[in-house]
């Protein structure tokens, strides 16, 4: 047999490099999300006012934690019903922690957090261990975490938290100096051209096909562009929310290791195939279990944002539209219900063109019901969207 | 390659089987699935184990897989004597094993899912060397794959088969067992399928290869190992047994309805 012959023949020409959630990725969620603005700015010009946009930033950085965590269990094919519960039981037991239990808050955060993750825990056992579905457990969970809730803040039901507490600061006071807005801008151009540079640099090493250096430019020069008129914008009026800030650099870690890692590899892999994944001696039972634990810490987490951006937490802490608004977000950003397809962007995407339909329709002083009635059929409309799409790729041989 | 040459040049005689399995019995409750099967795999050689359905060649290979433990019997591999308790363990002792599906995640890429389980790169992945070893390995094998980066659910069945196969030798095995591989491939896919085959025994791997179309495995094997209802029913060398005698050996008589069929159509056509 002879050596095989240079590498780059075969090459691929497509500009496929990375794991890609659909088809058409992102683009018509942005598109949508254009269109919406447009229509709520032509309705009321306020909409597009700085003051509401850095507000909008504000009400997404909670909802938007609790929704990475769904993408999560979206991967791998599965579901948590319970995310708004788990985000109320979290701020419950750091409402009460810091109050009357007069707890430190780093503890009292740590206790809220340690609470999700054994929700996520439980889930994780009696999944893998009975096999009993996901939505069926996760319901049986909503109804007994939010009695645990109402357990933990006893007969008030409601705990105000201090003003002048780290949680309520980080979530509504504190805002990013523009200067080093600026100068975070910066870096994340920086590091992407320079990161997009060397692998085109070991591609062309390795003889295979690599991106032209113009493009490896011309992503990081744009993105630059967007993310200094954003600052500038935003800058105009408070500028960019510490919690905003929290919750993009959450996504960007979760894109980082569901993409870049082993461990996100394998839950790709599990959410394509998990009789695939098994065979190829992936541990499929620790991948569901640690996928359910991180969506748990997750909601909880969101539910601590959530807390300090209303300076409380009750009885309806967590309730309401929480838990539809973080699993529309995901579908919503390009995130299959079907699993094995999907991105950490999603919960980014998702939760904005929510929070920029309920912002715009409360703008237009339209009541609750009516924006309960729209988000609802947003997130139908995202559900027929990916089945479609599923099906097309069914169609066409794409899995 | 000089060392697949020399390997192959003379895999008949001399060399002793790479995996054996001698006096192996299982049985699943009532069922005794397999009863003193014996089985020797020499290295560039390719066996066909053919039988009936349910005469035991899945459970046989899932044996060596990892998947079932026998009940009794003995395995040596490389000349000593082995268990084989898991997949993992079966794996380290150099058997791979294609099963017949679910062996890909349809919406991963070519590398993702030839490198699934055993990633490269320490904290993050190396996606370019492992791009560059899938390049290499599939034009080793001469496998036709348009792009490694696309899902594999938009590549044909014999590429798909393809990649299940490359699969199979990134842990550089050295005996390969491909589970009807070709049973819902076309003509060209199978024929592709084939070529492959041959290209692993010119590789100096041991393959077993489970076949219900006679016609593949008299195009590719070396030696046929027939069960009959668990048991051992004939080994045949290839060059040297007829279509008849296998399907003889299959169904445990020479006046079968196939055979019967065929020496009725003979006499019509003369
Ligand atoms: N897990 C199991 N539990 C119980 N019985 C089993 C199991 N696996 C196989 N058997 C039985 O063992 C016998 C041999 O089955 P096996 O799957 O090995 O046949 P096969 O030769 O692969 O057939 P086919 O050509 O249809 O794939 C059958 O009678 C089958 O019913
Ligand atoms: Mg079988």
């Amino acid at each position: 047999m002879s050596h095989p012959p240079a590498t780059t023949e075969l090459a691929p020409r497509l500009p496929l490099f990375r794991l890609r959630s659909g088809e058409l990725g992102s683009v018509p969620v942005v598109v949508g999300l254009v269109v919406i603005w447009i229509v709520f700015e032509i309705l009321n010009p306020a909409f597009l006012s700085a003051g509401n946009l850095v507000n909008l930033a504000l009400q997404c950085a909670s909802v938007g934690t609790i929704s990475i965590g769904i993408v999560l269990v979206a991967l791998v094919g599965q579901i948590d019903l319970s995310v708004g519960s788990t985000s109320g039981l979290a701020a419950a037991i750091v409402g009460i922690g810091m109050t009357s239990g007069g707890w430190p808050l780093p503890l009292a955060i740590l206790g809220a957090l340690v609470a999700g993750a054994l929700v996520g825990l439980l889930y994780g056992f009696l999944f893998t261990r009975f096999g009993v579905p996901s939505f069926v457990i996760t319901l049986a969970g909503l109804l007994a975490i939010s009695g645990l809730q109402r357990e933990v803040l006893g007969p008030d039901g409601t705990v105000n938290l201090p003003y002048d507490s780290f949680i309520v600061q980080f979530a509504q006071v504190w805002f990013l100096p523009t200067p080093i807005a600026y100068g975070l801008a910066v870096a994340a151009a920086v590091v992407i051209a320079l990161t997009g540079w060397l692998s085109m640099r070991k591609r062309v090493a390795a003889g295979l096909s690599a991106p032209s250096p113009l493009s490896v430019i011309v992503r990081p020069l744009a993105l630059l562009v967007v993310l200094l008129v954003v600052v500038w914008y935003l800058g105009t009026d408070r500028g960019i929310g510490a919690s905003f800030l929290f919750f993009l650099a959450l996504v960007v870690a979760m894109n980082y290791v569901l993409t870049r890692t082993r461990w996100g590899r394998s839950v790709y892999a599990v959410g394509g195939s998990v009789e695939a994944a098994r065979r190829a001696g992936i541990r499929v039972g620790r991948v569901y279990v640690g996928i359910f634990v991180l969506c748990s810490v997750f909601a909880a987490l969101g539910g601590l944002l959530a807390a300090g951006r209303l300076t409380s937490a009750g009885l309806s802490s967590g309730g309401g539209d929480t838990n539809l608004n973080a699993i529309a977000a995901a579908v919503i950003g390009g995130t299959s219900l079907f699993g094995g397809r999907g991105s950490a962007f999603s919960a980014l995407l998702g939760i904005v063109v929510i929070q920029s339909i309920s912002s715009g329709l409360t703008l237009l002083s339209l009541d609750s019901s009516v924006r309960s009635i729209i988000t609802g059929a947003v997130l139908v409309l995202a559900v027929v969207l990916d089945a479609l799409s599923r099906r097309s790729r069914a169609a066409h041989g794409r899995g | 390659m000089t060392l697949v040459t020399e390997v192959s040049g003379d895999r008949h005689q001399s060399a002793r089987p790479v995996l054996t399995m001698r006096g192996i019995n299982k049985s699943f409750g009532a069922v005794r699935a397999l009863t003193d099967v014996d089985l020797d795999i020499h290295a560039g050689e390719v066996v066909a184990l053919v039988g009936d359905n349910g005469a035991g060649k899945s459970t046989l290979v899932k044996i060596l897989a990892g998947v079932h433990a026998q009940d009794s019997g003995e395995i040596t591999f490389d000349e000593k004597r082995v268990s084989i308790p898991s997949p993992a363990a079966s794996r380290e002792l150099g058997i791979a094993t294609v099963f017949q599906e679910l062996s890909l995640c349809d919406n991963l890429d070519v590398v993702s899912n030839l490198f699934l389980g055993r990633e490269i790169g320490a904290a993050a992945l190396d996606e370019v060397e492992m791009e560059k070893r899938s390049w290499e390995l599939l034009r080793q094998l001469s496998a036709k794959i348009p792009s490694v980066r696309v899902p594999v659910a938009s590549l044909s069945g014999g590429q798909r088969q393809t990649v299940a196969i490359a699969r199979s030798l990134i842990g550089e095995p050295t005996v390969v067992i491909l589970d009807e591989p070709t049973a819902a491939l076309g003509i060209a896919q199978t024929a592709e399928v084939l070529n492959l085959v041959e290209r692993l025994r010119e590789r100096g791997l041991g393959v077993v290869l489970i076949s219900h179309n006679l016609a593949d495995v008299q195009a590719v094997a070396d030696r046929v190992v027939v069960l009959r209802l668990g048991r051992n029913n004939g080994v045949f060398t290839v060059p040297d047994v007829s279509y008849e005698e296998i399907i003889a050996a299959i169904t445990g008589a020479t006046d079968t309805a196939i055979t019967a069929r065929d020496s009725r159509r003979g006499e019509e056509s003369r």
